[in-house]
């Protein structure tokens, strides 16, 4: 059918995967995309733990020495970089996403991203107190 | 009337975006201080069996697990398509089914605590 039309509509060329190094927008775009990765395996990490702590006192033990080791400290390092980074990412979205009507106007961007930092800041110092870090 | 499984995917992500922007980086910070060989109190096997022990905490646990592995699946799905990888189904199965399998994996761990 579409064979048979005569005017042939131009197709530009994507290549797969290189567009991404085309543009450091795409770039932003695809470290975005790529926390995504950790955040699954760090999760993936916890699940093992969880696993450990069910097994007995001597396996748990035995996970948390694991986690002793420099490459587990780069691993929780790089993981801890993208994690940021895909907070940073999400709650400069928010805005988007959640736009707040008062009356005739919006609620300025940064008031609603900046709503989500203080939350995120918070949370994160209730989790280090509640687990007993200060 | 049209039926689409795109607000089933795509719930789950954005709830799990949030609550990874939200709760990762510090979960990350106190398994970092057990690599760095300082134990947070909470993390200790009594306590943290202790903690795990409550239904509440289960709940919350299984939760997280499941809203992070799910949008850290459909993520990956997405930036695949991106990449060029256009079997589509096959991908979305296989990650879907991991964050799947971790989720009853820790579900059925924790129930046994």
């Amino acid at each position: 059918m579409a064979e048979e039309m005569s005017r042939r509509p131009y197709h530009r060329e994507v290549p797969k995967a290189r567009w991404v190094l085309d543009h450091a927008r795409y770039m932003r775009y695809m470290a975005r995309e790529a926390t995504c990765l950790f955040i699954g395996a760090y999760t993936l990490l916890l699940v093992v733990g969880i696993g450990r702590l069910a097994a007995g006192r001597a396996e748990y033990e035995a996970f948390l020495d694991a986690l002793r080791s420099p490459l587990s400290i780069a691993f929780h390092l790089v993981a801890l970089g993208f994690a940021v980074y895909h907070s940073v990412t999400w709650f400069n979205l928010t805005p988007k996403a959640l736009p707040v009507q008062v009356g005739e106007e919006f609620l300025p961007d940064r008031v609603i991203s900046g709503a989500h930092y203080a939350v995120w800041g918070l949370l994160s110092l209730a989790v280090l107190f509640l687990a007993g870090v200060f | 009337m049209a039926t689409s499984n795109k607000p089933l995917v795509w719930g789950p992500f954005a709830a799990g975006g949030t609550i990874t922007a939200f709760l990762t980086p510090a979960l990350i910070v106190l398994t970092l201080l057990v690599a760095l060989g300082y134990t947070p109190e909470l993390l200790a096997y009594e306590r943290l069996h202790a903690f795990a022990s409550h239904w509440l905490a289960k709940l919350a646990i299984v939760a997280v697990v499941f809203l992070s592995l799910w949008s850290a699946a459909h993520r990956l799905r997405i930036s695949c398509y991106d990449l060029g990888v256009r079997a589509d189904t096959l991908v979305a199965t296989i990650v879907y089914v991991i964050a799947g399998i971790g989720t009853l994996a820790v579900a059925a761990w924790l129930w046994g605590i």
